[in-house]
């Protein structure tokens, strides 16, 4: 007993969730990697189709290696967790999301000419 | 029995216990905070990945099987990690000291397999100079080989450390913390893999 309340703060997984793990995610590696190198999918449906493997993956590992939803702090985990996908969802999307915006709305012509504005003509 | 431990003054093991959990949350955040540096180097990767000024691309540039074997590598070297920490939860000093050596070599070789393809890269021509799309990709993926790095060599302390001093609870506490460390680095990899290389392969 006090074996196990001694190492509650560093607490981690079993034998079994980190080999389930480990094979969970070596087959959803392999699986993304089939479906490029044989193309099995091709264009938006495959960037959907790896992407998806790739969250799949990281909520194995969370679950698996790191644990997430076991230890004493978990609660205060979980919250980091979320305010820091919420965080990475806005920084990435919006950055496409603009990026491709000001593309749409440039063209090529009016890039060149700004450029070469910019540049005093070279 | 929950009221007698309420009403009581905490233990000193009880209260070394609640370090213990602070210290780790606090890692915890840190690593939060390394994931939204990432995010944001990911977002100039995909905003400027196609921007090569007529030179090569992704898809002509990186091969596939040369991640899958470095992907494969990482991700065994963060199961073994894991088998330390279990080693280190049992007291059993030799094993802890060979499951991290197993992960340390792993790491190493991870390391010298992305400063190969570096080099292979920039003498070929293509080094971050080259345009933005080359700038971005050795921004993201040095910045992680950066942090494998930092990781090999608290790795290695931590083995001259567990070595000398044994397995007391600030060893594992430490152990505790760079396997977080390096389980998240092997998350990290798995969204390079993907979206440098796997999208990078496709073409798309």
């Amino acid at each position: 007993m006090s074996q196990i309340t001694a190492s509650k703060a560093t607490e981690g997984g079993s034998m079994r969730s980190y080999t389930t793990g480990f094979i969970v995610s070596i087959g959803l590696t392999i699986a993304a990697y089939l479906l490029v190198s044989q193309n099995i999918l091709t264009g938006w449906g495959l960037v959907y189709a790896i992407l998806g493997l790739a969250v799949i993956q990281l909520f194995a590992q969370l679950f698996f290696f790191l644990h997430l939803g076991r230890g004493p702090n978990r609660k205060w985990n979980f919250v980091t967790l979320i305010l820091m996908l919420i965080i990475v969802f806005i920084v990435v999307a919006g950055s496409l999301w603009i990026m491709h915006n000001l593309n749409y709305h440039m063209s090529p012509q009016q890039m060149n000419l700004y450029m070469r504005q910019q540049d005093g003509g070279i | 029995m929950e009221d007698t431990a309420a009403m009581r003054p905490p233990s000193l093991k009880e209260e070394r216990q609640e370090a213990d959990s602070k210290t780790i949350f606090g890692f915890w955040v840190y690593i939060m905070t390394d994931c939204v540096l990432f995010a944001s180097l990911f977002a100039t990767y995909a905003v400027l990945r196609h921007n090569t000024v007529g030179g090569p691309g992704a898809k002509e540039l990186f091969s596939l099987h040369y991640a899958l074997t470095e992907t494969l590598l990482l991700l065994t070297s963060s199961f073994t990690c894991g088998l330390a920490i279990l080693a280190a939860r049992s007291r059993d000093k030799d094993k802890v000291l060979f499951w991290l050596g197993v992960t340390f070599l792993m790491g190493f070789g991870f390391l010298g397999l992305e400063l190969h393809e570096f080099h292979n890269l920039a003498v070929s021509g293509n080094s971050w100079r080259r345009n933005g799309f080359l700038s971005a990709f050795y921004t993201l993926v040095g910045t992680h080989g950066l942090h494998i790095t930092t990781g090999l060599l608290w790795m290695g302390t931590m083995m001259i450390r567990v070595a000398g001093s044994g397995l007391g609870r600030i060893n594992i506490r430490r152990l505790t913390l760079l396997s977080l460390f390096w389980h998240f680095l092997d998350i990290v990899w798995i969204f390079i893999f993907t979206i440098v290389y796997l999208m990078g392969g496709a073409g798309v």
